[in-house]
């Protein structure tokens, strides 16, 4: 830009930016820089990485020969894959749906000046600082066919109780809901329950004066008004559930024989295991599309939003 | 908002109103009671003997508690084929967790510094990449990491793990402290500058020292996290290496000799305990960590 | 030669040119006002003057020295924010020697200085406390503190009262007005209040849009307004705008049966006959016969219907209607009048102003 600068005057000194100004101007860009070369180079330098490998022809190694679109083909070829998905819609629509029901329900629950909330609020939560593996563990002794809950349950004399989920390989992927459900509802809790204490108490108060029942009351406006945890908290889950993979090996391994198969269980044993790393990443490359569908028009818009 | 119980005084008659509050209450009782249940059962267990475990009841409280399981696990119980318990694995994960949180958490806190206070062209894109690198599946960046961390000699290396866990958690140290130092106001640092401080003594003199509260959510979220990690652990490391999740898993998945479910269930309690621990002791902060990670902002 | 040079500041943001081009003087000991409505850009003149924001091109110049390009630290300068921007973290005292540490002044030296600037400000009671044990107005004279301890070249104030209270405001206000006389020191001062502006400046700056609109003395600019908008924006409540007419003798009011404005004859040369132009003339320049400035050449009798009737205590205004044409005047408290009835406003035409209802400038 020019500028047509008046007469100087005579005296003025001016003061040039020295070289030491020039690094202070640069620093907050150096500082950043490490942090960001380093989620260039190994989230977004690996991702194409991974997604070149699944157009090679990888075996046990990586092969960086062209193969095209044979892992994909061969990936949605694998019944092995289709159990997979069938249990992550399983899985997903399952945990998910709880979740959020059982925590809302708790929350609304908490939320009528409960005298013990100090004391409960912490119960419904500590399973998620739980790793889970440590869950899968616990879980996996609770419902042990033979010493678990069945065998309680025959102690109490309810001798006809059957419950072989764990072994069955039609209700195994039930168990893993259960076990998911358990360690994150509480979270899901928690967060309803900011969401209920951040909603201005005038408005309750607007409508109770408007003559509505406490029903009413969270029909129409306050679970209305929870509509942005309800997104966040099917985004968290619904992120879990398409990673989740630490639960499964610990309760059931992927079994019995593939029965709780999920794509991050089907990705490591085909990679690492079955010696078909290009398959392996293919299926990686499925999952990263599966959240990003989800993730990236939320971020956009909460980014959108923030920045205004 | 607390107050919509409130109708229910006032509409329905102070009797179905004391029975609705004794229902909120028993449900919620009976709710609390099932979320304890596991690990009821895995303190009892650990605390039972095998006999006991074989012929009792699950939910019976142990008739003669002994540490034995836990002695067994700490110290002598067989992960693959070396029989040294687990307190080996304990160690790994916590020269594993103290450096990665640290470093991860200081770079975190410099970037939102930067991404607030410092802005350039760009920064949000910046930002945005940072943070959708939160969300992405690690099976998309396994076999790469698996393939550098060989090539640098760094696989079933704790200081592999470090770097991993440092890398794959920039993200959210860097959109915890951005969020905090949003709303931290730009004329404080507008005056600190005119006062003559620089870039990293505004840092340290005036964001840092008000920064308490987001340095405890941050490590507390990243401490619990990296502790919990199984995938990475799994992935590049084994044997002597491992850190205490993949240890564990290895002992109560082990199908080789007699399954002593006192010891596996003891083994499951150590590592539990340094996250539950944190969350007992700062389960405020806690909540607040995976809030933030959550909902942003 | 001036002390304070604001030569040609231009700013763009993005697409949008935030300032065009603005050049201000002002000399040693000044008090200069930045005054304008959100928007104006009077913020980020005042952010180029402390070097937070530099300008796309033009030169900022302190006591002959250009610090267009120098760090803000470098400036010798102090700024008072809007929020005051204490560090939380700090005790009153180490918030007030903070600029005198980062500059290398030792401890003994710095102490003395605080326990100065404290006595001065009369906040040596607060030194141990944290800004969050401050009330409002303790915070803002801390941040005065902060300020003068540098003894800089020029102090810079950022809308320093617009988060106190009402009455409070008025208190600081004094206080400012007060320790400019006392120390001498030349302050720029940002404002979106135009009585803060007049009390305290003695320079006002009147920006719109990101250019200058008048600079003067407070007197000049509320008595000779640059034009319509400077009018309108200077004095509360705001000038009445009166449509006029070129005649003869000078400039016809209300149609046939008003009055006449006399205007000088360079007024008049400038103007073709029965041109439309704009009359200014304050509310107090519109009085009861009670409140005649009796020193006035020409005073005018006007009989307009009375529509509202607004008393302020110490005087009223009532806004009179004529020939279709609005007013409001100033009158003495006890005048009686109702809602509906003919009331006989005197007008002090000496006080007229004249504007080109085209261009909105004031015509001499």
């Amino acid at each position: 830009m020019t500028t047509i600068e008046p007469m100087p005057v005579v005296t003025a000194r001016r003061q040039r930016r020295s070289f030491a100004d020039g690094i202070r101007d640069g620093l907050p860009k150096l500082v950043l820089a490490p942090s960001f070369a380093i989620i260039l180079v190994f989230v977004y330098g690996f991702i194409l990485w991974t997604v070149y490998l699944s157009f090679t022809t990888s075996k046990m190694m990586p092969i960086y020969k062209w193969g095209g679109f044979d892992a994909y083909y061969r990936l949605w070829s694998q019944p092995n894959w289709y159990v997979a998905m069938e249990n992550l819609a399983i899985f997903g629509v399952l945990y998910i749906g709880i979740c959020i029901a059982l925590g809302l329900g708790i929350a609304i629950l908490m939320d009528q000046r409960i005298r013990a909330e100090g004391i409960l609020r912490p119960i419904f939560l500590y399973p998620m600082a739980l790793s889970f593996v440590v869950t899968g563990t616990a879980w996996k002794w609770f419902l042990n066919p033979g010493l678990g809950l069945e065998n309680t349950m025959h102690n109490l004399g309810w001798t006809s109780f059957k419950f072989d989920w764990l072994v069955n390989p039609k209700m195994a992927i039930y168990t893993i809901v259960i076990a998911g459900v358990w360690q994150a509802s509480g979270f899901v809790m928690a967060m309803f329950l900011a969401g209920l204490r951040g909603i201005d108490g005038e408005i309750i108060k607007a409508a109770q004066i408007d003559g509505a029942s406490t029903v009413a009351i969270y029909r129409r406006i306050i679970i209305p008004l929870l509509r942005p945890i309800f997104l966040s908290a099917f985004i968290v889950l619904a992120h879990m559930a398409i990673k989740s993979y630490d639960l499964v090996i610990a309760l059931t391994g992927g079994g019995p024989g593939n029965a709780t198969e999920l794509p991050s269980t089907f990705m490591y044993s085909y990679t690492f295991n079955r010696n078909q790393m290009n398959v392996g990443s293919a299926s990686a490359v499925m999952m990263l599309m599966g959240i990003s569908a989800i993730i990236i028009p939320y971020l956009y818009s909460e980014l959108r939003e923030k920045n205004r | 908002m607390s107050g919509a119980a409130e109708t229910a005084n006032g509409t329905v008659s102070a009797g179905s109103a004391r029975t609705a509050r004794y229902f909120i209450y028993a449900t919620l009782i009976v709710l609390a009671l099932v979320y304890l249940l596991p690990l009821y059962v895995m303190l009892t267990t650990s605390l039972k003997s095998l006999d006991e475990i074989r012929g009792g009841d699950m939910l019976a409280l142990p008739k003669d508690p002994s540490i034995a399981a836990w002695v067994k696990a700490w110290g002598e119980a067989c992960i693959g084929v070396s029989c040294v318990g687990i307190k080996g694995y304990f160690w790994n994960s916590i020269k594993m967790v103290v450096p990665a949180v640290f470093i991860s958490t200081l770079l975190g806190a410099l970037n939102g510094y930067v991404l607030t206070k410092w802005r350039f062209p760009g920064h949000r894109i910046v930002f945005g990449m940072m943070l959708f690198a939160c969300f992405i599946p690690f099976q998309a960046v396994l076999i790469p990491m698996a393939r550098l961390l060989g090539a640098a000699g760094m696989s079933n290396s704790t200081a592999g793990l470090v770097f991993v866990h440092v890398v794959y958690g920039l993200g959210f140290t860097t959109l915890f402290f951005r969020n905090y130092y949003e709303a931290f106001p730009d004329e404080l640092v507008k005056a600190a500058m005119i006062d003559g401080a620089g870039f990293f003594r505004i840092f340290w003199r005036i964001l840092l020292p008000t920064s308490g509260p987001i340095i405890v959510v941050t490590v507390i979220y990243q401490f619990t996290n990296i502790w919990n990690d199984f995938l990475f652990g799994v992935s590049f490391s084994s044997g002597e290496a491992s850190p205490m999740t993949v240890a564990l898993n290895n002992l109560v998945s082990s199908s080789t000799g007699v399954k002593e479910y006192n010891v596996d269930m003891a083994a499951a309690v150590f590592a539990a305990l340094p996250t539950l621990f944190v969350y007992v002791v700062a389960g405020r902060y806690f909540v607040r960590g995976l809030m933030a990670g959550a909902v942003k902002g | 030669m001036s002390f304070l040079e604001i030569r040609n500041i231009r700013k763009k943001i993005g697409n949008i040119e935030i300032l065009k081009g603005i050049d201000i003087d002002l000399e040693k000991g000044g008090f200069l006002v930045l005054v304008g409505p959100s928007g104006c850009g009077k913020s980020t003149l005042l952010n180029a003057i402390a070097g937070l924001l530099p300008p796309s091109s033009g030169d900022i110049v302190i006591d002959g020295q250009v610090v267009t390009d120098l760090h803000p630290s470098k400036r010798d300068i102090a700024m008072v924010f809007q929020s005051y921007a204490l560090y939380p973290n700090m005790t009153v005292e180490e918030n007030i020697a903070f600029a005198l540490e980062m500059r290398g002044v030792e401890k003994a030296q710095r102490v003395t200085a605080v326990r100065q600037v404290a006595k001065t400000l009369q906040i040596e009671h607060l030194l141990d406390r944290r800004p969050s044990q401050l009330s409002g107005g303790q915070r803002q004279r801390v941040a005065m503190g902060r300020a003068l301890v540098r003894q800089p070249r020029v102090f810079l104030f950022d809308e320093p009262l617009s988060n106190l209270d009402a009455k409070l405001r008025v208190e600081v206000r004094a206080e400012i007005k007060a320790l400019h006389q006392n120390t001498g020191a030349t302050i720029v001062y940002v404002t979106h209040d135009q009585i803060e502006a007049m009390t305290l400046a003695t320079k006002i700056v009147v920006l719109k849009e990101g250019m200058v609109q008048q600079v003067g003395s407070p007197a000049e600019i509320y008595n000779r307004p640059a034009n319509l908008f400077v009018a309108d924006f200077m004095g509360s409540p705001a000038m009445n705008m009166l449509k006029g007419r070129v005649a003869e003798t000078g400039i016809a009011l209300f149609g046939s049966n008003g009055v006449v404005v006399p205007v000088p004859p360079s007024v008049t040369k400038k103007l073709p006959d029965g041109k439309e132009v704009i009359i200014g003339l304050r509310p107090e320049a519109i009085t009861d016969d009670g409140l005649v400035d009796p020193t006035a050449r020409s005073i005018a009798h006007i009989a307009a219907e009375v529509s509202m009737i607004e008393p302020t205590g110490s005087d009223t205004f009532l806004t009179g209607k004529v020939d279709g044409a609005s007013f409001t005047a100033r009158t003495r408290a006890e005048v009686v009048t109702e809602l509906g009835q003919s009331f006989r406003f005197a007008f002090n035409l000496d006080k007229a102003v004249v504007f080109d209802p085209e261009t909105g400038s004031r015509i001499d």
